[in-house]
């Protein structure tokens, strides 16, 4: 019973018919052909799928496609179309927060629902924000210098 | 491919589970997913819970608070649900897999799937928690000590799904509450070995009442009465403390495993009561 998956996708009304067991990581880079979503460990222990659905940070390596039901997702593709996500790739590249690049898009994902949050942000906080995102080649220290900047002035 | 389902409130899931009886209920998935990774062919239908409104519930009444078994651990963890009084598994919550999976993760999860590792177990011993188990034909309550049989096993019935985690209020509430967590990391770990602690001290600080419990030492969480006995009567200092940290290596009951030797977890478990020194 292939089923009809009606969401919202980085802002544009979806309607696609996918088995409702698919995972959301595969649905959204094999069918939706969106692949800045990464897949890393596959098991919930890295932070590299991580998408926003309803605002909120979800891993898609252990969602399947039924639960997108009626949701709203955003993945790292949609960071250019928004002012604070511009904020958050122009911070990733002054600070040099990129290295493999295989962590930055849940990186940037768990960013922006940091900033979207209107929490003070001082480093330990954004540390936190980022604890459930590895990186294994910058030792984090960049990444945080990034979020300092691109939070900076957005505390509400 | 696996049929799934996503009932909308209990009588429909009940309905569902009737017409489907080999399907498995799904919560947060967090554990689920992982495992039917390594089953591709295993297609029996999935459940979903999360959108069942009943399930989402955190209540605070007079005598108990109600957290529906799919709150996830973020809200648990953020004090929507009056964290301090049940501070110990709010504690417990922050230190779950990473913000993501803290979305995802709920405590009914958590408590149906029985690992000795389970983060929130031994916040829930302490706290004297008990499980609202629903049927069809209605309503049963036990605690939770008594609801988890061992690793991995609960005394859930074939037709029953976790409703809800009941938490006595204490009055007067807990003076102190901690819970400690060993792991290779600070998120994203399992526990080595995890220690809940509720204390009750009067105002000239001698303890009147002391729960302890750990997790990741034995098939299912470990609690050390000797321990707890140990404390009272006497003041929360490095003595009183050590005096019940003896009892602890020998009362517990770990394994060797991959995460660590059992000596090692034996004694971190002793250790981790030290810690109740810095409250």
């Amino acid at each position: 019973m292939t089923h009809r998956l009606h969401f919202t996708l980085n802002g544009q009304a979806i309607s696609h018919p996918c088995d409702p067991d698919c995972r959301v990581i595969d649905l959204l880079r094999e069918q939706m052909g969106l692949t800045g979503t990464k897949e890393g460990c596959g098991t919930g222990e890295c932070g590299a799928c991580t998408i926003l659905v309803d605002g909120t940070p979800k891993l898609a390596c252990l969602m399947v496609a039924a639960q997108l039901d009626g949701k709203s997702v955003e993945t790292v593709e949609s960071l250019e179309k928004s002012e604070e996500g511009r904020k958050i790739l122009q911070a990733f590249v002054e600070h040099g927060a990129v290295q493999c690049g295989f962590c930055t898009p849940g990186m940037e994902m768990a960013s922006l629902a940091m900033l979207r949050s209107g929490r003070p942000l001082d480093r330990m906080a954004i540390r936190s924000g980022l604890s459930g995102n590895l990186c294994r080649c910058t030792g984090y220290v960049k990444i945080v210098d990034a979020v300092a900047q691109a939070c900076k002035g957005t505390d509400r | 491919m696996r049929p799934i389902f996503s009932p909308q409130s209990l009588p429909e899931l009940f309905s569902i589970r009737n017409a489907h009886p080999d399907a498995r209920l799904m919560a947060g998935g967090t554990d689920l997913l992982v495992r039917l990774r390594k089953q591709p062919a295993d297609d029996r239908p999935l459940i979903l819970l999360e959108r069942i409104e009943a399930l989402q519930r955190i209540e605070t009444a007079d005598t108990e608070i109600v957290i529906g078994a799919g709150v996830c651990f973020s809200r648990i963890a953020t004090g929507e649900c009056a964290t301090t009084e049940i501070g110990v598994l709010a504690q417990a919550a922050a230190t779950i897999g990473g913000p993501a999976l803290r979305n995802m993760a709920t405590i009914g999860g958590n408590v149906c799937t029985a690992s000795p590792a389970g983060d929130s177990l031994p916040a829930l011993y302490v706290l004297d928690a008990s499980v609202e188990l629903a049927s069809a034909q209605g309503t049963r309550i036990m605690p939770v000590g008594e609801f988890i049989s061992g690793p991995g096993k609960t005394q859930l019935g074939e037709n029953e799904i976790l409703l809800a985690i009941h938490i006595p209020r204490k009055r007067p509430a807990w003076t102190i509450q901690r819970y400690e967590k060993i792991g290779k990391r600070k998120s994203l770990a399992i526990a080595v070995a995890s220690m809940a602690a509720a204390l009750h001290l009067d105002e000239n600080g001698i303890v009147h009442e002391a729960r302890l419990a750990w997790g990741s030492v034995g098939p299912t969480v470990m609690r050390c009465p000797e321990a707890e006995e140990a404390l009272l009567g006497r003041r929360l200092a490095a003595d009183a403390i050590e005096a019940a940290a003896a009892f602890v290596p020998g009362s517990v009951r770990p394994i060797d495993d991959i995460r660590a030797t059992a000596a090692y977890r034996r004694r971190v478990c002793a250790n981790l009561l030290l810690r109740l020194l810095d409250s």
